[in-house]
Order: C-alpha cells, then structure tokens, then sequence
C-alpha cells in the first residue's frame, strides 16, 4: 500500500506501522456525528421550525429528525474521511483532540440543564 | 400468568437489547483494554494478527444490539410512550401525560426521558466505530497507543450514555410503565 504523509505530518515518520487514516477517519465522523446530535437537539428544542422540519415520523416526533440527520451526517462524514484518509499516516492526537471535543458537545448538549441554559430558560 | 404486547416489547427492548449492550460494552472495554499491552506501545510494530472470527461476530453481534435498543426504543415503545391522552383517557396508558400531570413526576419526562431520548444514540455510534476498527484495523490499534487510548475512550463514552439511557429507562418505566395492548397468556392459572 502506498503511503503518503497528511499536512499535519507523519507521527512515527520511521516505523513501519499501519496507516493510522482509517481509524483516525472513523474516529473524527463518530465525534461529529455525536456533536451534531447535541447541536440539533438543542436547536429542535428551541425552535418550532426547525422542530417541525425534523419531524420525518409523526408517531416519534422530533426525534426521527434529530436521529436520522445526526446518523446520516455522522455516515456522509465517514465515507468522505475514509476515502481522503485512506492510506494516509496522521498525527493522531489532534485528530483524536478534535474528536473528543467533539464527543464531549455531544453529551454536554444532549443534557437537558445544558440546553435550557443556552436557550435562556 | 399473562403480559401485555407492549410490555413484553418493552421487556425485550431494555432487558434484552438494551441489557445485553450494556453488558457487551463493559466486556468489549474489558477485551480491549486486555488487548492494549503497554509494552508494544515503544515499539511501533505493526503486526497485526485478525481479530479472532468470535469476536469479529461478538462486535458485530454488539452493535447490532445498540441499533436494536435505540431502533426499537425510538420507534416502537417511544410513541406509546408519547401519544396524546384523549380527553377523560385513563393517564396509566399513556406515561408521558401521567408523568407530567404532576409536578412531583414531571421531572421523569422533563430531565429522564429528554436525555435519555437523545443521550442513547451517541452510544451505538460510537460501539459501531469500536467494533470497526477491533475487527478492521488491528494493525493501526497494535501499531499506536494514542489510537488505543481514543478506542478505549470512546468505549467509555458508550458505556456512559448507554449507563445513562438504560437507567433512566428502568426508573421511567418503574414511575409510569408502558402498559396496553394484546394481552399474552404465558402460563394458565391453576384451577
């Protein structure tokens, strides 16, 4: 497999490891797939608009939206990584940073005190 | 000895998918945190032997379980759980109405199914890209421990949320249970 090396450069430029692209893919579109979880709920919740607009099945509600967008998102983004990624070494701690902050929107924005606070209630 | 439809929906939606993901994803925290050998992580190498075929079947077997609980939850039992009570309805039908007809209950819905609701798909997600890269990228996981330490944390971030969702659940579905439909006779009563 030919190896190429990110902008962000090669984090073990000597050693013959596996490239690290796939996973750090994988691991970058499930924090943006979380966070977008967070956001839109947060966002449904304090719009009727938006609120109507995500209601994909009236017996769930709001949720199916919230849920579908935030799975397809979190898809779209992997497919896009992985094909960019895909035998590319990365620096993975600032993708992996990147994720995590991500992850940690996502379950700050899902709790309910969190969203209230940010839409002033 | 009987059951309604939707309480034995509910049974296998908490206790079965929901119980045994939980259960997985502490072991799958467990098999890999055992699988990170400290001593590889100077070293770099990437050999990468195959995930075993029981625990390629055992991750997929994992997040098939997450999906069922979120799917089944969602777009099952939820919009029993949600539907608007007719005027005069008795309220043990319908849990949200109950719960939020007081204001010592309201609390269940208004913090516990709210989070619950949302908090529960950020844990099949991220057990879907656990179970990935375990079973397809074992040379990336023996050849770094970062992408181990990220691994292992997003694991515990899907045990959490799972933790979260299924505890809320259980202590919803105690306070206001999701009651109604066929009834299903599971033994006759002695004469």
């Amino acid at each position: 497999m030919t190896k190429k090396t990110s902008g962000v450069g090669p984090q073990h430029a000597a050693a013959p490891s596996a490239p690290n692209g796939p996973v750090a893919a994988a691991l970058l579109a499930c924090g943006i797939g979380c966070c977008v979880l967070g956001v839109l709920s947060v966002a449904a919740d304090g719009s009727r608009r938006l609120a109507s607009a995500l209601n994909f099945y009236n017996p769930t509600g709001t949720l199916s939206g919230v849920t579908t967008t935030a799975i397809a998102i979190w898809l779209i983004a992997w497919v896009l990584l992985a094909a960019r990624w895909r035998s590319r070494q990365l620096t993975f701690g600032k993708v992996s940073a990147a994720a995590f902050t991500l992850l940690a929107l996502g379950l700050l924005l899902t709790f309910p005190p969190v969203g209230d606070l940010l839409l002033g209630r | 000895m009987q059951i309604t439809l939707r309480e034995l929906v509910t049974i296998l939606h908490g206790m079965l998918f929901g119980g045994f993901f939980l259960m997985a994803l502490f072991a799958t925290f467990v098999l890999l945190l055992e699988s990170s050998d400290s001593g590889r992580c100077a070293s770099h190498t990437a050999t990468a032997p195959m995930a075993p075929r029981w625990q390629t079947i055992y991750f997929i077997a994992l997040a098939a379980c997450g999906w069922a609980a979120v799917l089944s939850g969602a777009y099952v039992i939820y919009p029993w759980y949600r539907a608007v009570a007719p005027a005069g309805a008795d309220l043990a039908l319908y849990p949200k109405a109950l719960l939020t007809a007081h204001a010592t209950s309201a609390g269940w819905h208004t913090l516990g199914m709210e989070w619950k609701e949302h908090v529960a798909w950020i844990a099949p997600m991220a057990a879907t890209m656990v179970a990935f890269v375990a079973i397809r990228h074992r040379a990336a996981w023996n050849a770094s421990c970062q992408v181990r330490a990220a691994i292992l944390g997003f694991a515990a971030a899907a045990f959490l949320a799972a933790a979260i969702a299924g505890g809320w659940g259980a202590m919803i579905n105690k306070a206001a249970p999701v009651r109604g439909g066929r009834t299903i006779q599971l033994t006759r009563s002695a004469p």
